[in-house]
């Protein structure tokens, strides 16, 4: 585990003077992951359109202290792999001395939706870099439309809730599924850091395995909106511990595909407890709309049923009740 | 007359085409177009239609001419990148004959260029985006009325002449609010359906040069594909087939040609220099037409941009004997190709051009007519 106090001294990447919306975990979690890097390696960040995109580089001005590339809403993992492959041709001739390190940072609506097939493709040609997406469930740029990362029975101006439909109608993809059956050296899933918790610092220590295990690697950060998800900024990491605690998102990594959870909550909180912080949940939780929340409540178990499966967690408590009835 | 309603142009879009009986619309978030998905999603629910938010443009655009084969009035919309991925799919449409609507809200470019500020840089591409030597019908309204009832209007054309049709905004009065009067009577044209199920041709035309069309579904059993394709719809390559097919697809807007263009004419009874404006740059030169109030000087809009009002515009120089025409646009020079082409030298045209993602005043346009 991190120093905290030899992290805080390391020179941030991303620095201040973006226009990020107050309390927008974007920045935070590309900060906590460009921290990972060796203070002496370089690094090319390419990023999909988004908010991160057209709110860190404003003429004249940039807050990214690497070389960076914005090309379109579809292919930042496709130009990374470029530029990866440029990098290694360059440097098999004798041409660049620095090492260079490749990561490609999207939201949710670049990365699950449009982005996918071009993620896909680069992930399975197996270049040196990481992806990292900055799920914060929604087309947050052009003003809160559903993506297919957005929870279900969200409002968003697309999946408006009204009388008759109470807002998005399908779960969400699995897209840290979707990467890990495309047999990755590594695969995460994880959150924005929240002080004080167990899992403060696993942004940071997935970040420098994705980085510095060779091959193509992905990450999944679940990341607040403040204005998208209707909540104040100040009650943010609440609402993250909320996601983790629930087992709404949990976090866990798949290395050479083998699984293993990263943290595992004491006691799983009702999903409640993560919907009832959000405005965007609001409706769900009026009289009336109990099945819908049961009906979450059914997912998230199936879900994370399976993934503590996969996980070998079901084993290892047969193997801990047997033990004890010894 | 009907009631007058404030609204925006991009929700005299979506209001317009439910009005005209779109029931699908199939969109991705994009701006300055995001306000006409939002729309749709809210109001189509209302009237037993259908909206889906797609994964990308490519999508959106193919989920539209499934919808339209199953016989619903359909329509996507987008802006810039966004219309550069739908492309493939248009062509798509063209070849095969699948009646929709396709809305490019125009923003700055090329790539993501000026995503909140308008520009005209899509004319050419609005006219050759997609590969191959296809028809295509573009209309771009003025103002957020014209918006509203020339909606309409593309889903006319559309479904009469099974073509997609093109509809173009721009950035400005997508995003503009006035009051739009609604009519009570209004023409709404729905696509010819075959006669019989028995022996059904479906790429058989009718002597208007347009095949009637079937649906999926309704028992007319038929192969749709973007190879050339004879009247039986199974693909081809008799080099006589492919040329008979792609004659007949221009000819059906050539012999219907004069049913389709839509142009005005503003002040131009004594007029000998001439101002040929489009979008929302055509209300800019009402204001400059009405400002310097001097006879001499008249506007001319094509609504439809393709096909353009040609031998309109042409009767119109020879009979004023038109000295000079300027031609302002959001652009580095697009539409004035056209104008171009039209006057082949009989008189002097001149550009206007700003694309600096601000809208011309007309205090610049008047500045360059006193110029000379």
């Amino acid at each position: 585990m991190p120093n905290l106090k030899e992290l805080s001294k390391k020179p941030a990447r991303l620095t201040g003077g973006h226009r990020m919306c107050a309390g927008c975990g974007a920045p935070m979690v590309v900060n906590w992951v460009t921290k990972a890097l060796k203070e002496g390696d370089k690094a090319v960040i390419a990023n999909a359109t988004g908010c991160l995109e057209v709110s860190s580089f404003l003429y004249p001005y940039t807050a990214w202290k690497d070389s960076w590339i914005h090309s379109a809403f579809e292919n930042a993992a496709a130009t990374i792999s470029g530029a990866e492959a440029a990098y290694n041709a360059m440097k098999r001739k004798g041409r660049i001395d620095e090492t260079y390190k490749f990561i490609a940072f999207g939201g949710d609506g670049g990365t699950y939706d449009i982005g996918l097939q071009s993620l896909s493709g680069a992930m399975e040609r197996g270049h040196d870099m990481v992806y990292v997406c900055y799920d914060n469930g929604a087309y947050m740029n052009t003003g809160i439309q559903r993506s297919s990362a957005t929870p279900f029975g969200a409002d968003t101006t697309t999946s408006p809730a009204g009388k008759v439909v109470p807002g998005k109608q399908q779960f969400r993809k699995d897209l840290t599924q979707i990467m890990a059956a495309h047999n990755l050296p590594y695969v995460a899933q994880t959150v924005a850091p929240v002080p004080g918790t167990k899992y403060m610092f696993d942004l940071y220590n997935k970040s420098e395995k994705a980085i510095y295990t060779k091959g193509a690697n992905f990450l999944n950060v679940l990341t607040p909106c403040p204005r998208g998800w209707r909540i104040e900024a100040a009650t943010e990491l609440d609402v993250i511990k909320a996601a983790v605690e629930t087992c709404w998102w949990p976090l866990y990594e798949v290395e050479n595909g083998k699984y293993k959870l990263t943290y595992k909550p004491a006691e799983k909180k009702p999903i409640t407890e993560w919907l009832k912080l959000q405005g965007r949940f609001k409706h769900l939780l009026k009289p009336g709309n109990e099945h819908l929340v049961e009906k979450i409540q059914a997912e998230v178990d199936r879900r994370w049923e399976r993934l503590l499966e996969l996980c070998g967690e079901k084993e290892i408590a047969k193997a801990e009740v047997a033990a004890s009835n010894k | 007359m009907g009631e007058a309603l404030l609204m925006q142009g991009n929700e005299a879009c979506v209001r317009g085409a439910i009005r005209a009986g779109m029931r699908f619309f199939a969109g991705y978030p994009i701006t300055p177009s995001t306000e006409i998905a939002e729309l749709a999603s809210l109001m189509l629910p209302k009237y037993n239609g259908k909206f889906i938010q797609m994964e990308d443009e490519i999508s959106s655009m193919a989920a539209v001419i499934g919808a339209s084969l199953c016989g619903l009035k359909a329509m996507t919309a987008t802006s810039g990148p966004g219309f550069s991925l739908k492309q493939e799919n248009i062509g798509y449409a063209s070849m095969t004959e699948i009646p929709c609507v396709v809305v490019d809200v125009m923003r700055g470019g090329p790539s993501t260029g000026l995503p909140t500020c308008v520009s005209q840089g899509d004319v050419m591409q609005s006219r050759w985006g997609t590969h191959g030597d296809h028809p295509v019908i573009v209309i771009a309204p003025s103002t957020v009325k014209d918006i509203y009832y020339m909606t309409i209007k593309a889903f006319n054309y559309s479904e009469r002449y099974r073509i997609p049709v093109i509809l173009l905004l721009d950035e400005v009065n997508a995003h503009m609010r006035e009051s739009v009067v609604i009519e009570n009577d209004v023409e709404i044209w729905d696509r010819k359906r075959p006669l019989t199920r028995e022996n059904h041709k479906p790429y058989a035309a009718d002597e208007d040069g347009v095949p009637p069309m079937g649906e999926f579904g309704k028992g007319y059993r038929f192969h749709v594909t973007g190879l050339v394709h004879d009247e039986t719809g199974h693909p081809t390559n008799s080099s006589e087939e492919a040329e008979k097919l792609i004659r007949r697809l221009h000819y059906k807007l050539e012999k219907s040609r004069d049913d389709i263009v839509i142009y005005e004419k503003f002040k131009t009874e004594r007029c000998r220099t001439l101002i040929i404006a489009f979008g929302s740059v055509a209300r800019v030169c009402k204001d400059v037409i009405c400002q310097i109030n001097d006879d001499s000087i008249g506007l001319f809009i094509p609504y439809t941009i393709w096909p353009f009002p040609d031998k309109e515009l042409l009767s119109l120089i020879q009979k004023n004997r038109i000295e000079r025409i300027y031609v302002p646009e959001l652009n580095t020079g697009q539409m004035i190709l056209e104008v171009q082409r039209i006057v082949f030298g009989r008189c002097e045209v001149l550009g206007i051009n700003k694309y600096s993602g601000e809208l011309i005043t007309p205090t610049e346009i008047i500045k360059c007519l006193r110029r000379g």
